[in-house]
């Protein structure tokens, strides 16, 4: 059963469209994030899901139930803001009670649903506390211990994370995927963090400028991205994207990087059949950064694509080293083994997986293959 | 700025205090000025209040015996009582109409610009002038009572201002017209620093309009309603034009204020040491108020600083 499908729905203020045409289909149990740059729509779609702002068009169902003209309180949702919105006049246990006093619950009925969730998230020492005598992982903390206590069908998430520091934000992230594990719920999860989005989701939606871009599993949305949007701001460093031209050899297509150089750079593909198409046409060429590497590295039983590129900058991080060379004359960065420095304003050999490369077409941005 | 120009080379240092001359002149000269005639025509009233002085100011040491003698006399008394009674109807009804004010304009609404200017205008207005518009309207030979009768009601009755039991409402009515706009302003920038998101968060918790201000939102009004408090209670202790304007303490003494009584003394019987002591007293009054105040945001500050 769909925990949550929305339809058809846009969202216009005034002139402004911050909603195209959204249309989502999320299965009992999926922890689906939105992920986008600011500005594209994905809070103003949370809102809406949450009944905090109607749509100008689409409907919205909630465990098959059409929910557009329910009040937020009868929508069986709860929500994770990432001011953390705790009552600043109540105690902990007051701020997880309160929806149940909203609801009239019986006091033994509440109590035991607040023992149960303190348990849960390990804040049973808390509860008698005012949510200014707390740090910024206990807020966040009580801040879902009020949307677990409600138990409801569908959890929202308005970046949860934003407000707190790295480490923190690490760990707060496993916690809520073990969560996730745990309890089974279903959750959509609000953020700009595309490894937030990579490392929680069982699917990615993600947003740009009002419209979804790719609605797939993390994976997905990493090797195949559905357009050059969302292969340059899925990854960290984002996918090298690049003009090229494809051409046709004797045995299949060969993508040419910077064609009419001396440092030409011509690379055979092998299974991209979906190209034909474009053979004898300009795409735009795009590798990730990790399937350039070290000339040692070896990425399949066969034998790596080398090739001699100039070294401009050395990025040493610790676990790896960043490198920024030429590939036809176009900037793209490297992703090497952290003991291997090449010097800037030399040249190094290095390893192509040439099986994970993206074409895009230059007009649409669309994935060709 | 002025560090730049003594590290610009070739040009001798000014020395420290011709470079901070302008702070000094800017600073101290006002401050001490205005300090000068706050304590000084403190202590001048403090040290005539135990002198028998009358018509002009004059040595000699009478002890408390000004003070017993404005204690009992009926004006003061009349003066105190009324103090009280106005002081405290004053502070809370123009608490609760500012604040009443202040969540009706918080509903985004059409025109609250507006509204808020006509809500907050009447504190630009001058006590006296305030004071004396009110004496017109509720004159019942003028004012509202008129009104009614010459449209028809001619046995409504609305004369508060000529009853000694009810004089000193008009004064409330008249005070809270021109201060509960004060009070609204103060409430309405407390109701706008709340976090939307807690009120979402209480939208989706099911809490309705009424539960979600008596829970959520007032009890965070709270430091702003001390502040609206004392600041209140402080011009309700020395109002003077006001009532002066409206009542001149009338009918007879029933409006009797603690200002009026030291005006009463000191300029028109001539009675120096006993309007001092009267003055007196009622800074110890002012002090009782603003010594609490002062140590409630002295901890407030310790604790956010610790916090």
């Amino acid at each position: 059963m769909a925990a949550l499908s929305i339809r058809g729905l846009s969202k216009r203020y005034a002139n402004l469209e911050v909603l195209k045409d959204i249309a989502l289909d999320i299965e009992s149990g999926e922890f689906t994030v939105l992920v986008g740059p600011s500005g594209c729509g994905k809070s103003t779609l949370l809102n809406i899901v949450a009944g905090l702002d109607r749509p100008s068009a689409g409907t919205i169902e909630i465990g098959g139930r059409v929910v557009n003209d329910v009040a937020p309180k009868d929508r069986d949702i709860a929500m994770v803001f990432q001011s953390y919105a705790l009552y600043p006049s109540m105690t902990v246990r007051q701020n997880i009670t309160f929806g149940m006093e909203c609801r009239h619950i019986p006091k033994a009925e509440q109590d035991a649903a607040v023992a149960n969730v303190a348990k849960l998230l390990q804040i049973e020492p808390l509860l008698g506390r005012k949510p200014s005598q707390l740090s910024g992982g206990q807020r966040q903390r009580v801040a879902m211990g009020r949307a677990l206590v409600r138990n409801p069908l569908l959890f929202l998430f308005d970046e949860p994370l934003s407000n707190l520091d790295a480490k923190l934000r690490v760990e707060m992230r496993m916690e809520i995927k073990r969560l996730h594990q745990r309890i089974g719920a279903t959750i959509v999860y609000v953020t700009h963090d595309q490894i937030e989005a990579m490392t929680m989701a069982t699917r990615i939606a993600v947003m740009h400028q009002g419209s979804v871009q790719q609605f797939a599993d993390p994976d997905t949305v990493y090797r195949f991205p559905a357009n050059l949007f969302v292969a340059r701001f899925m990854g960290s460093p984002p996918m090298n994207t690049m003009p090229a031209r494809l051409e046709a050899e004797n045995d299949g297509p060969v993508v040419v990087i910077g064609a009419g150089r001396v440092d030409e750079l011509r690379l055979r593909l092998r299974g991209y059949d979906a190209a034909a198409p474009f053979v004898g046409r300009k795409v735009v060429f795009g590798i990730r950064p990790e399937c350039i590497a070290e000339g040692s590295r070896t990425f399949s039983s066969e034998a790596p694509v080398l090739v001699e590129a100039p070294v401009e900058l050395v990025e040493p991080t610790g676990a790896e080293t960043m490198v920024l060379l030429r590939l036809g004359g176009e900037p793209a960065m490297a992703r090497i083994s952290p003991d291997i420095r090449p010097a800037p304003g030399t040249s190094a050999v290095f390893a192509l997986d040439t099986r994970r490369i993206c074409l895009f077409d230059p007009e649409t941005e669309r994935l060709i293959a | 700025m002025s560090n730049a120009a003594t590290m610009r080379p070739g040009r001798p240092a000014l020395p420290e205090w011709v470079r901070r001359l302008p702070e000094y002149l800017m600073i101290w000269v006002p401050l001490l000025l205005s300090a000068a005639h706050l304590v000084s025509f403190s202590l001048w009233t403090i040290w005539i209040s135990f002198t028998p002085s009358t018509l002009v100011p004059v040595t000699g040491w009478v002890g408390l015996r000004n003070y017993s003698a404005v204690a009992a006399s009926r004006n003061w008394q009349i003066a105190f009582d009324n103090l009280l009674l106005f002081g405290s109807a004053f502070v809370l009804l123009s608490a609760v109409t500012g604040l009443i004010l202040a969540i009706l304009l918080d509903q985004r609404i059409r025109g609250e610009n507006v509204l808020r200017s006509i809500f907050l205008y009447p504190l630009a207005v001058s006590f006296v002038v305030t004071g004396t518009v009110w004496s017109w309207l509720l004159n019942p030979g003028l004012g509202i009572q008129k009104l009614v009768h010459d449209l028809g009601w001619t046995t409504f009755k609305f004369d508060w201002l000529i009853d000694r039991d009810m004089a000193i409402w008009t004064i409330v009515i008249a005070a809270i017209w021109q201060s509960s706009g004060f009070a609204m302003a103060l409430f309405l920038a407390g109701l706008r620093s709340v976090d939307s998101d807690i009120i979402k968060a209480a939208q989706i918790d099911g809490a309705g309009p009424v539960r979600t201000y008596r829970r959520i939102i007032l009890p965070s009004l709270w430091p702003i309603t001390i502040t609206v408090v004392v600041i209140q209670l402080q011009f309700a202790i020395s109002t003077f034009d006001l009532v002066r304007a409206l009542t001149n303490g009338g009918p007879g003494i029933a409006t009797q204020l603690p200002a009026l009584v030291v005006y009463d003394l000191m300029f028109q019987r001539s009675l120096l040491g006993r309007g001092a002591a009267a003055a007196v007293l009622m800074l110890l009054i002012l002090l009782a108020v603003l010594l609490p105040y002062a140590a409630w945001r002295y901890i407030q500050r310790r604790r956010a600083a610790h916090a």
